[in-house]
């Protein structure tokens, strides 16, 4: 597989990491909107309360709602990363190529992180919401819970293989047709369950103001920032695992030409030494 | 503010974990940058 | 055809001489049926209203075995290199090992379907539904499992992975062959042919999917 490369953004002494001007500019800006996240999701926002006219009585989510602006971009993130793997997939599969498979790798690691968060902080909303930690009916937490051991999968299935060449085909196969298989995950848990707790409380039902659809916006544009910056650190890191098993290995076969000489020179003085002294060869 | 258990355990684990994904991440790049000393020229093109 | 028959052909007879669907596969599978019995301490009627998720739950757990069995044959001699070297094209080569696989599945169904007659008291209300589902779903377990279980073995690649793998594709068919079961036991009131008609898709999407894939995957196995 051909590779070219192409000068970084810094030079080679300033690269002691996966580290470059990108990211950090990257980094600062992420954090940034974590701090205005917090600021939005915690002060600026009002708590989810809606009074019933005729009864008084005020329902809603009070302060849970703000959980929602983290599950939400966290689950926004989930979708995104599988969903450049599956692309990633494809492309390994149809141009064989060694950058798309480390960002599949590298999309799928983040990814299973991201999901994973999104049925921990979906869980935790629901328990005061829909007072349970599990609802085996609501058709996004089926579906997400099959997507994260699909991907799970994926990962384990990826360090059996040495051979990167293989393992890029294969787990091409795998984590595409895992992606195949999410629609009618989907479909099929919704049949199961026509009513699910997800549609009782969705933000439709919410009293949405425009600054609590802006905070949920906003908060899935930080994290999507977040999402790239790890995305980034995470691809170096696979390209220079690529490049550290592929210098290894050029080494070793630089090492061996370079014994050859002396391998031949010894092997014709053993069979010089061994011959019969008559020095007749017929 | 209500509810203000959940909130602690839903943000401090997110960003909790991504903290430690992202330090864990840092330090996997140094010392991984480190074993490939001529070829740290971090981009390759797709081909 | 004539190919695809035969390579088929093949896995039934080495499963004839060395019986180790047979004698092991089938009885575990009766196994889990007593396990879940003895587990759950349910009374009868209980048990019979988890009947089709169990039968599906043992059959999901056998179908494993089963696929591990059909690989292992190949690989066990080497044979995968004169499989790609016989000149069959891969959607012919997935056939052949798939519809062995669906045809030994079929007969573990049908002594599993034994089983919970006599352990669980189930009845078959409606045996059409039965059968067509049952079909439709070995077909879709068949097809996704031969897929996955080449996927399971080669340089280095513990056969372990494949339960990780296969079951969380599978769950699907899992969720879709329960509740048509649940219609054709009568254990449920649901709609069992719709069901039946998304195992159908299933069945349709991963033997296009086996079919196209398999050749990639078998280059290295």
């Amino acid at each position: 597989m051909p590779i070219a490369t192409v000068e970084p953004s810094t030079t080679a002494q300033e690269a002691v990491g996966t580290s470059s001007r990108l990211t950090k500019i990257l980094g600062f800006a992420c954090l940034a909107g974590l701090a205005v996240l917090f600021l939005l999701a915690f002060v600026l926002t009002d708590p989810d309360e809606r009074v019933d006219e005729a009864t008084n009585i005020v329902t809603g989510q009070f302060d849970a709602v703000r959980l929602l602006y983290v599950h939400f971009p966290v689950a926004i993130v989930t979708y995104t990363a599988f969903l450049l793997n599956a692309v990633g997939s494809i492309m390994v599969l149809w141009k064989k190529s060694t950058w798309w498979d480390i960002t599949a790798a590298a999309s799928a690691e983040v990814g299973v992180l991201f999901c994973g968060l999104t049925l921990v902080t979906g869980s935790i909303w629901g328990r005061p919401i829909w007072n349970t930690w599990w609802e085996w009916g609501d058709v996004r937490l089926m579906t997400t819970t099959i997507l994260f051991l699909i991907f799970v999968g994926y990962l384990a299935y990826r360090r059996t293989m040495t051979d990167s060449q293989v393992r890029a085909k294969r787990s091409a196969v795998v984590g595409l047709v895992g992606a195949i298989n999410i629609p009618i995950v989907y479909k099929s848990v919704e049949w199961w369950e026509n009513r699910t707790l997800h549609q009782q409380s969705t933000l439709a039902d919410l009293a949405v103001e425009d600054l609590t659809l802006f905070a949920m916006i906003f908060g899935m544009v930080v994290f999507l920032g977040v999402y790239a910056w790890l995305l980034i650190h995470r691809f170096r890191i696979g390209w220079l695992e690529h490049q550290a098993e592929t210098t290894g290995l050029e080494q070793a076969i630089a090492e061996r030409r370079a014994q050859a000489p002396d391998a031949i020179r010894n092997a014709v003085t053993q069979a010089r030494s061994s011959e019969p002294e008559t020095g007749v060869h017929q | 503010m209500t509810h203000i258990g959940y909130l602690i355990a839903g943000w401090g684990i997110s960003l909790g974990a991504i903290g430690l994904y992202a330090v864990s991440l840092i330090r996997r790049g140094k010392v991984l940058a480190a074993r490939v000393p001529a070829e740290n020229r971090r981009w390759i093109t797709s081909k | 055809m004539r190919e695809i028959w035969a390579l088929t052909r093949k896995d039934l007879l080495i499963e004839a001489r060395s019986k180790v669907v047979a004698t092991q596969v089938l009885p575990f599978a009766m196994v889990i049926l007593i396990l879940f019995g003895l587990a759950l301490d349910a009374d009868r009627s209980s048990l019979r209203s988890f009947t089709p998720g169990l039968f599906w739950v043992a059959t999901l757990f056998a179908g494993i075995l089963a696929i591990q069995r059909s690989v292992s044959v190949e690989t066990q001699s080497s044979a995968f290199e004169a499989l790609r070297l016989s000149g069959a094209p891969g959607w012919k080569l997935f056939a052949g090992k798939a519809l062995a696989v669906a045809l030994q599945l079929l007969a573990i169904e049908f002594v599993l379907a034994l089983g919970v007659v006599v352990l669980y008291r189930s009845n078959f209300a409606d045996p059409v539904l039965v059968v067509t589902a049952a079909l439709a779903a070995t077909i879709a377990i068949a097809s996704a499992g031969s897929l996955y279980g080449v996927l399971a073995v080669g340089m280095g690649v513990r056969d372990t992975i494949l339960p990780m793998l296969l079951l969380p594709v599978l769950t699907p068919v899992l969720v879709a062959a329960t509740r048509a079961f649940d219609d054709g036991l009568g254990t449920t009131a649901v709609n069992g042919w719709s069901w039946c008609g998304l195992l159908g898709l299933f069945a349709v999407v991963y033997g296009a999917i086996g079919a196209v894939a398999y050749a990639v995957v078998i280059e290295d196995a």
